[in-house]
Protein backbone atom coordinates (compact mmCIF):
# COMPACT_ATOMS: atom_id res chain seq x y z
CA UNK A 1 0.00 0.00 0.00
CA UNK A 2 1.10 3.56 -0.57
CA UNK A 3 1.33 5.88 2.41
CA UNK A 4 2.30 9.51 2.88
CA UNK A 5 3.64 10.52 6.26
CA UNK A 6 4.84 14.03 7.03
CA UNK A 7 8.06 13.41 8.91
CA UNK A 8 9.73 16.41 10.53
CA UNK A 9 7.81 18.65 8.14
CA UNK A 10 8.59 16.75 4.94
CA UNK A 11 5.92 14.69 3.18
CA UNK A 12 7.35 11.20 2.58
CA UNK A 13 5.55 8.84 0.22
CA UNK A 14 6.47 5.16 0.16
CA UNK A 15 5.01 1.87 -0.97
CA UNK A 16 4.98 -0.40 2.08
CA UNK A 17 3.63 -3.65 3.41
CA UNK A 18 0.79 -3.03 5.90
CA UNK A 19 2.64 -5.06 8.52
CA UNK A 20 5.61 -2.66 8.53
CA UNK A 21 6.13 -1.09 11.95
CA UNK A 22 6.56 2.67 12.18
CA UNK A 23 10.06 2.35 13.69
CA UNK A 24 11.24 0.30 10.71
CA UNK A 25 9.55 2.69 8.27
CA UNK A 26 11.54 5.54 9.81
CA UNK A 27 14.84 3.70 10.05
CA UNK A 28 14.84 1.46 6.99
CA UNK A 29 12.65 3.29 4.46
CA UNK A 30 13.51 6.88 5.35
CA UNK A 31 16.99 6.15 6.78
CA UNK A 32 16.21 8.28 9.82
CA UNK A 33 18.22 6.17 12.21
CA UNK A 34 18.08 8.58 15.14
CA UNK A 35 15.09 6.74 16.59
CA UNK A 36 16.32 3.48 18.02
CA UNK A 37 14.79 0.07 17.76
CA UNK A 38 15.20 -1.50 21.19
CA UNK A 39 13.16 -4.12 22.96
CA UNK A 40 10.48 -4.66 20.31
CA UNK A 41 7.92 -5.15 23.09
CA UNK A 42 6.91 -1.54 23.91
CA UNK A 43 8.82 -1.71 27.19
CA UNK A 44 12.03 0.24 26.66
CA UNK A 45 10.97 3.45 24.91
CA UNK A 46 14.07 3.87 22.72
CA UNK A 47 11.69 4.16 19.74
CA UNK A 48 9.52 7.01 21.07
CA UNK A 49 8.51 9.49 18.37
CA UNK A 50 5.61 11.90 18.13
CA UNK A 51 2.57 10.84 16.13
CA UNK A 52 0.91 14.15 15.42
CA UNK A 53 1.49 15.81 18.80
CA UNK A 54 1.67 12.69 20.98
CA UNK A 55 4.69 10.61 22.01
CA UNK A 56 4.17 6.96 21.07
CA UNK A 57 6.27 3.82 21.04
CA UNK A 58 6.85 3.39 17.33
CA UNK A 59 7.64 -0.33 17.61
CA UNK A 60 3.98 -0.83 18.46
CA UNK A 61 2.41 1.36 15.79
CA UNK A 62 2.06 0.31 12.15
CA UNK A 63 3.44 2.69 9.55
CA UNK A 64 0.05 2.36 7.87
CA UNK A 65 -1.57 3.94 10.93
CA UNK A 66 0.60 7.03 10.39
CA UNK A 67 -0.62 7.47 6.81
CA UNK A 68 -1.85 11.06 6.47
CA UNK A 69 -0.38 12.02 9.84
CA UNK A 70 2.67 13.91 11.06
CA UNK A 71 5.61 12.24 12.77
CA UNK A 72 8.36 14.06 14.64
CA UNK A 73 11.60 12.24 15.40
CA UNK A 74 14.76 13.21 17.23
CA UNK A 75 16.07 14.54 13.90
CA UNK A 76 13.26 17.10 14.06
CA UNK A 77 14.28 18.55 17.42
CA UNK A 78 16.98 20.81 16.05
CA UNK A 79 15.55 23.98 14.52
CA UNK A 80 17.49 26.06 11.97
CA UNK A 81 20.82 24.72 13.08
CA UNK A 82 20.11 25.30 16.76
CA UNK A 83 19.91 22.36 19.11
CA UNK A 84 16.69 22.11 21.09
CA UNK A 85 17.21 23.09 24.76
CA UNK A 86 16.51 19.46 25.62
CA UNK A 87 19.40 18.33 23.44
CA UNK A 88 21.58 20.99 24.95
CA UNK A 89 20.54 19.91 28.45
CA UNK A 90 21.59 16.33 27.76
CA UNK A 91 24.95 17.61 26.55
CA UNK A 92 25.37 20.03 29.47
CA UNK A 93 24.43 17.56 32.18
CA UNK A 94 25.91 14.36 30.79
CA UNK A 95 22.40 12.95 30.28
CA UNK A 96 23.69 10.00 28.29
CA UNK A 97 26.47 7.48 28.22
CA UNK A 98 25.87 4.92 25.48
CA UNK A 99 23.11 7.05 23.94
CA UNK A 100 20.76 4.23 23.04
CA UNK A 101 17.78 5.46 25.06
CA UNK A 102 18.51 9.14 24.38
CA UNK A 103 16.35 9.83 21.30
CA UNK A 104 13.26 8.44 23.05
CA UNK A 105 14.09 10.23 26.30
CA UNK A 106 14.47 13.53 24.49
CA UNK A 107 11.19 13.23 22.56
CA UNK A 108 9.33 12.57 25.79
CA UNK A 109 11.19 15.42 27.50
CA UNK A 110 10.27 17.87 24.74
CA UNK A 111 6.61 16.89 25.06
CA UNK A 112 6.72 17.18 28.84
CA UNK A 113 8.23 20.69 28.72
CA UNK A 114 5.74 21.81 26.08
CA UNK A 115 2.93 20.88 28.48
CA UNK A 116 4.62 21.47 31.85
CA UNK A 117 7.36 24.08 31.39
CA UNK A 118 8.59 23.77 34.97
CA UNK A 119 8.19 20.13 35.99
CA UNK A 120 9.27 18.76 39.35
CA UNK A 121 11.84 15.96 39.46
CA UNK A 122 8.97 13.66 40.34
CA UNK A 123 6.97 14.70 37.26
CA UNK A 124 10.03 14.11 35.09
CA UNK A 125 10.56 10.65 36.56
CA UNK A 126 6.90 9.80 35.99
CA UNK A 127 7.05 11.06 32.40
CA UNK A 128 10.03 8.84 31.54
CA UNK A 129 8.87 5.88 33.62
CA UNK A 130 8.10 3.86 30.48
CA UNK A 131 11.63 4.30 29.16
CA UNK A 132 14.68 2.40 30.21
CA UNK A 133 18.25 3.67 30.59
CA UNK A 134 20.85 1.14 31.65
CA UNK A 135 23.74 3.61 31.98
CA UNK A 136 22.87 6.70 33.94
CA UNK A 137 20.66 5.56 36.78
CA UNK A 138 18.37 8.34 35.48
CA UNK A 139 19.90 11.02 37.73
CA UNK A 140 21.58 12.89 34.91
CA UNK A 141 18.60 12.48 32.62
CA UNK A 142 16.41 14.20 35.22
CA UNK A 143 19.06 16.95 35.59
CA UNK A 144 19.25 17.36 31.81
CA UNK A 145 15.52 17.87 31.53
CA UNK A 146 15.58 20.28 34.48
CA UNK A 147 18.36 22.20 32.72
CA UNK A 148 16.19 22.47 29.62
CA UNK A 149 13.24 23.70 31.69
CA UNK A 150 15.43 26.46 33.16
CA UNK A 151 16.82 27.42 29.75
CA UNK A 152 13.74 27.44 27.50
CA UNK A 153 15.68 29.31 24.81
CA UNK A 154 18.84 27.31 25.22
CA UNK A 155 22.03 28.64 26.73
CA UNK A 156 22.32 32.44 26.70
CA UNK A 157 25.55 32.54 24.77
CA UNK A 158 26.34 30.25 21.89
CA UNK A 159 23.06 28.35 22.02
CA UNK A 160 23.41 25.04 20.32
CA UNK A 161 27.11 24.67 20.77
CA UNK A 162 28.04 21.49 22.45
CA UNK A 163 30.33 22.32 25.34
CA UNK A 164 33.72 20.68 25.27
CA UNK B 1 13.22 -9.25 15.32
CA UNK B 2 9.49 -9.58 15.82
CA UNK B 3 7.45 -8.96 12.70
CA UNK B 4 3.74 -9.53 12.23
CA UNK B 5 2.64 -11.96 9.53
CA UNK B 6 1.33 -10.62 6.25
CA UNK B 7 -1.91 -8.73 6.74
CA UNK B 8 -4.22 -6.47 4.77
CA UNK B 9 -5.12 -3.01 6.06
CA UNK B 10 -8.34 -1.04 5.79
CA UNK B 11 -9.18 2.25 7.43
CA UNK B 12 -12.75 2.80 8.59
CA UNK B 13 -14.33 6.23 8.29
CA UNK B 14 -17.35 5.57 10.53
CA UNK B 15 -18.74 2.84 12.76
CA UNK B 16 -21.12 1.85 9.97
CA UNK B 17 -18.18 1.63 7.57
CA UNK B 18 -16.22 -0.48 10.07
CA UNK B 19 -19.19 -2.84 10.40
CA UNK B 20 -19.46 -3.17 6.61
CA UNK B 21 -15.73 -3.90 6.40
CA UNK B 22 -16.08 -6.55 9.13
CA UNK B 23 -18.92 -8.12 7.16
CA UNK B 24 -16.93 -8.05 3.92
CA UNK B 25 -13.68 -9.49 5.31
CA UNK B 26 -15.23 -12.07 7.61
CA UNK B 27 -14.17 -13.63 10.90
CA UNK B 28 -10.42 -13.34 10.23
CA UNK B 29 -10.65 -9.54 10.23
CA UNK B 30 -9.73 -7.71 13.42
CA UNK B 31 -10.50 -4.24 14.67
CA UNK B 32 -7.31 -2.21 15.17
CA UNK B 33 -7.67 0.49 17.81
CA UNK B 34 -4.49 1.66 19.60
CA UNK B 35 -2.90 -1.68 18.71
CA UNK B 36 -1.01 -1.90 21.98
CA UNK B 37 -2.38 -5.36 22.70
CA UNK B 38 -3.05 -6.59 19.17
CA UNK B 39 0.26 -5.61 17.55
CA UNK B 40 2.38 -7.36 20.24
CA UNK B 41 0.16 -10.44 19.79
CA UNK B 42 0.69 -10.23 16.02
CA UNK B 43 4.46 -9.91 16.45
CA UNK B 44 4.45 -13.12 18.49
CA UNK B 45 2.16 -14.69 15.86
CA UNK B 46 -0.34 -15.43 18.60
CA UNK B 47 -2.73 -13.40 16.49
CA UNK B 48 -2.66 -13.68 12.72
CA UNK B 49 -5.60 -11.72 11.35
CA UNK B 50 -6.00 -11.56 7.58
CA UNK B 51 -7.27 -8.00 7.64
CA UNK B 52 -6.94 -5.12 10.05
CA UNK B 53 -9.71 -2.55 10.22
CA UNK B 54 -8.23 0.61 11.66
CA UNK B 55 -10.77 2.62 13.68
CA UNK B 56 -8.40 5.35 14.89
CA UNK B 57 -10.21 7.96 12.82
CA UNK B 58 -13.57 7.31 14.49
CA UNK B 59 -13.89 10.39 16.71
CA UNK B 60 -17.50 9.33 17.36
CA UNK B 61 -16.00 6.57 19.55
CA UNK B 62 -13.66 8.92 21.42
CA UNK B 63 -16.32 10.82 23.36
CA UNK B 64 -16.13 10.94 27.12
CA UNK B 65 -18.61 12.57 29.50
CA UNK B 66 -21.83 12.31 31.49
CA UNK B 67 -25.06 11.80 29.55
CA UNK B 68 -28.40 11.00 31.22
CA UNK B 69 -26.96 10.06 34.60
CA UNK B 70 -24.26 7.82 33.12
CA UNK B 71 -20.58 8.31 32.55
CA UNK B 72 -20.07 7.27 28.95
CA UNK B 73 -16.62 6.24 27.81
CA UNK B 74 -16.17 5.71 24.08
CA UNK B 75 -14.22 2.61 23.08
CA UNK B 76 -11.58 4.75 21.34
CA UNK B 77 -10.92 6.92 24.38
CA UNK B 78 -7.21 6.59 25.09
CA UNK B 79 -5.92 5.82 28.58
CA UNK B 80 -4.25 9.22 28.84
CA UNK B 81 -7.52 10.92 27.88
CA UNK B 82 -9.41 9.16 30.67
CA UNK B 83 -6.65 9.93 33.16
CA UNK B 84 -6.72 13.63 32.17
CA UNK B 85 -10.51 13.85 32.42
CA UNK B 86 -11.18 15.65 35.71
CA UNK B 87 -14.90 14.90 35.86
CA UNK B 88 -14.41 11.16 35.35
CA UNK B 89 -11.91 11.14 38.23
CA UNK B 90 -14.19 13.15 40.49
CA UNK B 91 -17.12 10.86 39.83
CA UNK B 92 -15.20 7.62 40.03
CA UNK B 93 -11.73 7.96 41.52
CA UNK B 94 -11.20 4.25 40.82
CA UNK B 95 -10.82 5.11 37.12
CA UNK B 96 -7.89 7.40 37.79
CA UNK B 97 -6.38 5.05 40.39
CA UNK B 98 -6.39 2.27 37.81
CA UNK B 99 -5.24 4.38 34.88
CA UNK B 100 -2.25 5.68 36.83
CA UNK B 101 -0.90 2.13 37.12
CA UNK B 102 -1.78 0.80 33.66
CA UNK B 103 1.31 0.32 31.52
CA UNK B 104 3.35 3.55 31.35
CA UNK B 105 2.65 7.14 30.25
CA UNK B 106 3.72 6.60 26.64
CA UNK B 107 1.69 3.41 26.19
CA UNK B 108 -1.27 5.20 27.80
CA UNK B 109 -1.01 7.91 25.15
CA UNK B 110 -2.05 5.52 22.42
CA UNK B 111 -3.66 2.45 23.98
CA UNK B 112 -7.45 2.59 24.20
CA UNK B 113 -10.06 1.67 26.81
CA UNK B 114 -11.98 -0.50 24.35
CA UNK B 115 -8.84 -2.25 23.19
CA UNK B 116 -7.85 -3.10 26.75
CA UNK B 117 -11.15 -4.68 27.71
CA UNK B 118 -11.50 -6.51 24.38
CA UNK B 119 -8.03 -7.99 24.78
CA UNK B 120 -9.57 -9.63 27.86
CA UNK B 121 -6.30 -10.43 29.53
CA UNK B 122 -7.07 -12.10 32.89
CA UNK B 123 -4.76 -9.57 34.55
CA UNK B 124 -6.32 -6.51 32.94
CA UNK B 125 -6.89 -3.62 35.34
CA UNK B 126 -9.88 -1.99 33.63
CA UNK B 127 -11.83 -5.24 33.50
CA UNK B 128 -11.74 -5.37 37.31
CA UNK B 129 -12.49 -1.65 37.46
CA UNK B 130 -15.57 -1.92 35.28
CA UNK B 131 -16.68 -5.02 37.18
CA UNK B 132 -16.51 -3.01 40.41
CA UNK B 133 -18.43 -0.15 38.83
CA UNK B 134 -21.04 -2.58 37.46
CA UNK B 135 -20.61 -0.97 34.07
CA UNK B 136 -22.48 -1.77 30.89
CA UNK B 137 -20.77 -2.56 27.61
CA UNK B 138 -22.39 -1.32 24.40
CA UNK B 139 -21.80 -3.49 21.35
CA UNK B 140 -22.86 -2.65 17.82
CA UNK B 141 -23.33 -5.15 15.04
CA UNK B 142 -25.12 -5.57 11.74
CA UNK B 143 -28.42 -5.99 13.59
CA UNK B 144 -28.04 -2.88 15.71
CA UNK B 145 -26.93 -2.22 19.24
CA UNK B 146 -26.98 -4.48 22.29
CA UNK B 147 -25.81 -3.98 25.84
CA UNK B 148 -24.07 -6.49 28.09
CA UNK B 149 -23.19 -6.12 31.78
CA UNK B 150 -19.42 -5.77 32.22
CA UNK B 151 -19.47 -8.97 34.27
CA UNK B 152 -20.89 -10.96 31.39
CA UNK B 153 -18.51 -9.44 28.87
CA UNK B 154 -15.65 -11.89 29.32
CA UNK B 155 -16.23 -15.53 28.48
CA UNK B 156 -12.71 -16.63 29.39
CA UNK B 157 -9.09 -15.59 29.06
CA UNK B 158 -8.75 -13.48 25.90
CA UNK B 159 -12.38 -14.14 25.00
CA UNK B 160 -15.37 -11.83 25.07
CA UNK B 161 -18.98 -11.89 23.95
CA UNK B 162 -18.16 -9.58 21.02
CA UNK B 163 -18.92 -11.69 17.96
CA UNK B 164 -17.30 -11.54 14.55
CA UNK B 165 -18.96 -8.64 12.76
CA UNK B 166 -19.46 -6.66 15.97
CA UNK B 167 -17.65 -3.74 17.65
CA UNK B 168 -17.53 -2.60 21.25
CA UNK B 169 -18.51 1.06 20.97
CA UNK B 170 -18.94 2.38 24.50
CA UNK B 171 -18.79 1.65 28.21
CA UNK B 172 -21.42 3.20 30.48
CA UNK B 173 -21.30 3.61 34.24
CA UNK B 174 -24.43 4.69 36.09
CA UNK B 175 -23.75 7.44 38.63
CA UNK B 176 -26.34 5.97 40.98
CA UNK B 177 -27.08 2.25 41.01
CA UNK B 178 -30.80 2.90 41.45
CA UNK B 179 -33.20 5.76 42.14
CA UNK B 180 -32.06 7.86 45.08
CA UNK B 181 -28.95 9.71 45.97
CA UNK B 182 -26.13 7.96 47.75
CA UNK B 183 -22.71 9.01 48.88
CA UNK B 184 -20.35 7.46 46.40
CA UNK B 185 -16.71 6.46 46.73
CA UNK B 186 -14.41 4.17 44.79
CA UNK B 187 -10.76 3.10 44.70
CA UNK B 188 -8.30 0.74 43.02
CA UNK B 189 -5.32 -0.92 44.65
CA UNK B 190 -2.67 -2.82 42.70
CA UNK B 191 0.52 -4.60 43.60
CA UNK B 192 2.95 -4.86 40.70
CA UNK B 193 6.64 -5.57 40.47
CA UNK B 194 7.60 -2.57 38.36
CA UNK B 195 6.19 0.25 36.24
CA UNK B 196 4.21 -1.01 33.30
CA UNK B 197 3.84 -4.57 34.50
CA UNK B 198 0.68 -6.55 34.95
CA UNK B 199 -0.52 -6.81 38.54
CA UNK B 200 0.55 -9.59 40.85
CA UNK B 201 -2.88 -8.92 42.26
CA UNK B 202 -5.31 -6.00 42.22
CA UNK B 203 -8.68 -5.06 43.68
CA UNK B 204 -11.14 -2.29 43.01
CA UNK B 205 -14.08 -1.21 45.15
CA UNK B 206 -17.09 0.99 44.57
CA UNK B 207 -19.43 1.92 47.42
CA UNK B 208 -22.75 3.69 47.45
CA UNK B 209 -23.72 4.61 51.01
CA UNK B 210 -26.86 5.71 52.80
CA UNK B 211 -26.48 6.82 56.44
CA UNK B 212 -23.30 4.83 56.90
CA UNK B 213 -24.87 1.66 55.51
CA UNK B 214 -23.74 0.04 52.27
CA UNK B 215 -26.61 0.46 49.83
CA UNK B 216 -24.64 -1.05 46.96
CA UNK B 217 -21.13 -2.41 46.64
CA UNK B 218 -18.99 -3.48 43.73
CA UNK B 219 -15.73 -5.36 44.10
CA UNK B 220 -13.48 -6.10 41.14
CA UNK B 221 -10.46 -8.37 41.25
CA UNK B 222 -7.73 -8.81 38.66
CA UNK B 223 -4.99 -11.41 38.17
CA UNK B 224 -6.27 -13.70 40.93
CA UNK B 225 -8.59 -15.96 38.95
CA UNK B 226 -11.82 -14.30 40.08
CA UNK B 227 -14.89 -15.31 38.13
CA UNK B 228 -16.02 -12.38 35.97
CA UNK B 229 -13.31 -10.23 37.62
CA UNK B 230 -15.66 -9.80 40.59
CA UNK B 231 -16.25 -10.90 44.18
CA UNK B 232 -20.01 -11.40 44.38
CA UNK B 233 -20.00 -13.20 47.75
CA UNK B 234 -18.23 -10.25 49.34
CA UNK B 235 -20.64 -7.83 47.68
CA UNK B 236 -23.68 -9.80 48.89
CA UNK B 237 -22.26 -9.73 52.40
CA UNK B 238 -21.66 -5.96 52.28
CA UNK B 239 -25.09 -4.94 50.99
CA UNK B 240 -27.08 -3.63 53.95
CA UNK B 241 -24.10 -3.92 56.31
CA UNK B 242 -22.51 -0.97 58.08
CA UNK B 243 -19.48 0.45 56.32
CA UNK B 244 -16.85 -0.39 58.92
CA UNK B 245 -13.42 -1.92 59.32
CA UNK B 246 -14.98 -5.13 60.65
CA UNK B 247 -17.29 -5.68 57.70
CA UNK B 248 -14.55 -4.76 55.24
CA UNK B 249 -12.23 -7.32 56.83
CA UNK B 250 -14.87 -9.99 56.37
CA UNK B 251 -15.49 -8.88 52.78
CA UNK B 252 -11.76 -9.20 52.07
CA UNK B 253 -11.78 -12.69 53.52
CA UNK B 254 -14.75 -13.68 51.33
CA UNK B 255 -13.10 -12.20 48.23
CA UNK B 256 -9.96 -14.26 48.92
CA UNK B 257 -11.89 -17.46 49.62
CA UNK B 258 -13.74 -17.36 46.33
CA UNK B 259 -10.96 -16.48 43.90
CA UNK B 260 -8.68 -19.05 42.27
CA UNK B 261 -5.22 -17.61 41.81
CA UNK B 262 -2.54 -19.71 40.16
CA UNK B 263 1.16 -19.71 40.91
CA UNK B 264 3.30 -18.22 38.19
CA UNK B 265 6.41 -16.07 37.74
CA UNK B 266 4.65 -13.17 39.44
CA UNK B 267 4.08 -15.02 42.66
CA UNK B 268 2.70 -18.10 44.44
CA UNK B 269 -1.04 -18.68 44.70
CA UNK B 270 -1.20 -18.22 48.48
CA UNK B 271 0.47 -14.81 48.22
CA UNK B 272 -2.00 -13.77 45.53
CA UNK B 273 -4.87 -14.95 47.70
CA UNK B 274 -3.48 -12.83 50.51
CA UNK B 275 -3.37 -9.88 48.12
CA UNK B 276 -6.99 -10.46 47.09
CA UNK B 277 -8.03 -10.05 50.71
CA UNK B 278 -5.68 -7.24 51.69
CA UNK B 279 -6.20 -5.16 48.54
CA UNK B 280 -9.98 -5.58 48.76
CA UNK B 281 -9.85 -4.23 52.31
CA UNK B 282 -7.60 -1.33 51.33
CA UNK B 283 -9.76 -0.45 48.32
CA UNK B 284 -12.91 -0.52 50.48
CA UNK B 285 -11.23 1.64 53.15
CA UNK B 286 -10.16 4.24 50.61
CA UNK B 287 -13.54 4.15 48.85
CA UNK B 288 -15.22 4.79 52.22
CA UNK B 289 -12.93 7.72 53.04
CA UNK B 290 -13.66 9.21 49.64
CA UNK B 291 -17.40 8.69 50.03
CA UNK B 292 -17.32 10.48 53.38
CA UNK B 293 -15.40 13.37 51.87
CA UNK B 294 -17.78 13.68 48.92
CA UNK B 295 -20.98 15.71 48.87
CA UNK B 296 -23.96 13.46 49.41
CA UNK B 297 -25.72 12.89 46.16
CA UNK B 298 -23.55 15.31 44.23
CA UNK B 299 -24.58 14.78 40.61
Amino acid sequence: MEITVTVNGTACRRDIEPRLLLIHFLRDELRLTGSHWGCDTSNCGACVVWLDEIPVKSCTVLAAMADGHRVRTVEGLEQRGQLDPVQEGFAQCHGLQCGFCTPGMMMTARWLLDHHPDPSAEQIREAISGQICRCTGYENIVRSIQWASKHPSGSAAGAGEVPS
Amino acid sequence: MQVPAHVEYERATSVEHALSLLARFGPEARILAGGHSLIPMMKLRLAQPETLIDINDLSELARLGVVDGQLRIGAMVRHAQLLDHAEAGELFAILHDAERVIADPIVRNWGTIGGSVCQADPSEDLSATFAALQATMVIRGPDGERTVPARDFHTGPYETVVRPGEILTEIRVALQPRAGSYRRGSAYQKVGRRVGDWPVGAAGAALWLSDGVVAEAGIGLSAVGARHFSAVEAEDYLRGAPASAQTFARAGQLAAEHCRPSSDQRGPADYKRHLASELTIRALDLALRRARAADPGAS
